[in-house]
């Protein structure tokens, strides 16, 4: 009974221990290296380098080790760890044209300069489990091909990246498609700033970007069934690694610091008009650290269903639409914090309860008997 | 992770920075809900990561911190947090409300009254009193701006009409200096008159949600009432079964399968001096209490 609620101190401790042996699980069972995770369970890494905005593979790889392969806790420890790293400034913004592409498609297009190029996908996979693999050998097949570098459409003009163009800019050619002037503002900066609404489209994307994998998709999906429909294409979807560089005051010039890789996925999306925008297609936009399509995919269609205001299009009341509603519950770790709290000591309140349910239904009771 | 890795109370300075002039801002305005750039802290949002950073932020190697969670300093969540501060700022930390210089609180006000000097650091999950009658913080936000407060009316008297109560038990919503309407944070509603005219600083940390919020020292805080329905703070109609208390808020606790009960004071340090005092409740001294429990 009360005892129950005492020795909080010693339960947390044993606790603990005895979560560090379920973590270690069968120890006749070899550990899991860090490395192994990050090289063999990669797009779990992605995931977590994406949701936790921090891109360190490494550490993902730890994160997911150290939370027994619970994505949203391995974000937690991400995440709560990068709050605590100096800031020491923004990077340029990065070029996705000058992108070292490992797979990049359009949907709206047959053949286009850069070619399709299908990359390491899963798309025509078909879904039987491999029993070779569980047998601890290698898949059947050949190994995969070295990557050969990808010839550049202007003939490489002797730089080292070969550049592929952006679906978008073919369109772009014939004014079919929207256009967004290139600023150089700095973007608003979500962990170091409170979220403040209406939001910019910067910082819209920003939460995207960092947002639930599962709630995105959803969103994403009730956008294609109809509850704000936005018509959407995939006209690129593009996966690669870029340079990242950053401006040095004391040089001068922009020094690359690292490459990171990244999906970035624009859709084409229908567009009849409004009373303030001509007929023309319009674009949603994702960009999501690592090999993570289905975020990046779905985060673009969520970033043009936000977008019905600029647009001048109609609120139709679709949840996707809604960006408070979006944004406010688009972050994993306040989420699951935010649930799971409940199971926290809640003797307070609801003893407080209690006694007002008791008082109502005493009088309630009261007045049944008079009645009768 | 050992005290030298991180700074005093874990957070950094331009952090601290940053949560004190919002909390600055807060008790110059206060029950005004003062946006802050809430960190990600190590312990999950919802475990008080509010709180804590609003403690971090007041904590000076002299003050002596005590933490409780529904009126205790021995549930879990407690005993984390005191440990998260012990082995971050290595700060003496006591159980005496008397002897605290900070109080870090989730769910309940010490019945003990607090002093001049001491600050309550409340843990709040969602600052916005507005929030269940509207759900976007556009609008809520729309509304503390223009005082418009008639809603909450509406729900107290919509309430009263099909109850014959206002069936708000804890969370009790209050006005603040006759100005913004305040979440109290989820204490029941027999703590919001200890709200009102206290000497000690209170100080509201909601992390999640990003807001900061005080009551300065003396503040005149009212529960939302009616004339013809006054606030009435309310508590289980018992004595405390091991310090016979009769004015304190009381857990209850179920001892077997057959209905019976026993009431206890929620806060373990004021049962605790009345028991060392000599007070006897009903099933005698705490250990009775624990004999028969086992």
């Amino acid at each position: 009974m009360y005892v129950a609620v005492k020795g909080g101190e010693r339960a947390i401790d044993a606790a603990h221990e005895w979560l560090a042996d379920e973590r270690r699980g069968d120890t006749c069972i070899p550990a899991l290296s860090v490395a192994q995770i990050r090289e063999q369970l990669a797009l779990a890494v992605n995931r977590v380098m994406a949701e936790g905005s921090l891109y360190d593979p490494d550490l993902a790889a730890l994160a997911i080790k150290q939370a027994r392969g619970d994505l949203i806790e391995a974000v937690f420890l991400i995440r709560a760890y990068r709050t605590t790293l100096p800031r020491f400034g923004a990077s340029v913004p990065v070029d996705t044209a000058k992108m070292a592409v490992s797979r990049r498609v359009s949907a709206t297009f047959k053949d286009l300069p850069g070619g399709q190029i299908l990359g390491p996908t899963f798309d025509y996979t078909h879904r039987l489990l491999d029993f070779a693999l569980m047998a601890e050998g290698e898949a059947a097949g050949s190994p995969p091909p070295t990557p050969t570098p990808i010839p550049s459409p202007q003939g490489g003009g002797g730089a080292a990246t070969p550049q592929i163009p952006h679906v978008m800019s073919f369109l772009n050619r014939d004014g079919l498609i929207e256009t967004d002037a290139a600023g150089d503002a700095t973007p608003p900066d979500l962990t170091r700033e409170p979220m403040e609404l209406p939001a910019s489209r910067p910082l819209r994307l920003q939460s995207l970007t960092r947002g639930d994998e599962g709630f995105i998709l959803s969103l994403a999906y009730s956008t294609q069934r109809g509850y704000g429909r936005t018509h959407a294409f995939v006209g690129e979807l593009r996966i690669g690694t870029v340079a990242v560089e950053m401006d040095i005051p004391e040089l001068g010039f922009a020094v690359e610091i690292g490459e990171v890789e990244l999906t970035e996925c624009e859709t084409v999306n229908q567009f009849t008009g409004s009373k303030t925008e001509p007929p023309q297609f319009t674009r949603g936009y994702g960009l999501v650290f690592g090999q993570t399509e289905r975020k990046a995919i779905a985060m673009s269609l969520v970033d043009r269903a936000l977008r019905w205001r600029e647009l001048g299009e109609d609120f139709v009341g679709a949840p996707a639409q809604d960006e408070e509603f979006v944004l406010m519950h688009a972050d994993n770790v306040q989420a699951t914090g935010f649930l799971e709290h409940i199971k926290l000591p809640h003797y307070v309140d609801f003893q407080s309860e209690l006694e007002l349910i008791r008082r109502l239904r005493a009088e309630a009771m009261a007045q049944k008997e008079a009645a009768e | 992770m050992t005290a030298q890795d991180y700074n005093f109370a874990y957070l950094d300075e331009q952090t601290k920075r940053m949560i004190r002039r919002a909390i600055l801002k807060g008790v110059a305005v206060p029950g005004y809900q003062v946006p802050f750039a809430s960190r990600e802290m190590p312990m999950p949002y919802g475990w008080g990561t509010g709180g804590v950073q609003v403690t971090a932020a007041c904590l000076t190697p002299d003050d002596t911190l005590k933490v409780i969670d529904q009126g205790a300093d021995d549930t879990t969540n407690a005993v984390s947090i005191r440990k998260f501060f012990q082995r971050t700022a290595a700060v003496a930390v006591t159980e005496a409300t008397a002897e605290a210089t900070i109080i870090q609180t989730r769910h309940r006000i010490p019945e003990a009254a607090l002093t001049e000097g001491q600050i309550l650091v409340y843990q709040v999950p969602i600052p916005e009193p507005l929030r269940f009658l509207e759900p976007r913080e556009t609008e809520t936000r729309k509304m503390h701006e223009l005082e418009e407060y008639g809603l909450m009316h509406v729900k107290l008297y919509e309430d009263i009409a099909r109850h014959g109560h206002i069936a708000t038990a804890y969370a009790y919503p209050v006005k603040v200096e006759g100005r913004y309407v305040m979440d109290p944070s989820p204490i029941p509603r027999f703590d919001n008159p200890k709200l009102s005219d206290c000497p000690a600083i209170q100080l509201f940390g909601a992390g999640r949600e990003q807001r900061i919020y005080a009551l300065p020292p003396y503040t005149r805080v009212v529960s939302l009432d009616f004339e013809d329905h006054p606030f009435e703070a309310s508590k289980a109609p018992h004595d405390c079964d091991l310090c016979g208390a009769s004015d304190s808020y009381l857990d209850e606790v179920i001892t077997d399968d057959e209905g019976g009960r026993m009431f206890v004071c929620s806060d373990t340090d004021f049962c605790r001096g009345r028991v060392a005092a000599g007070h006897i409740g009903r099933l005698g001294a705490p250990d009775l209490a624990q004999e028969a429990a086992e």
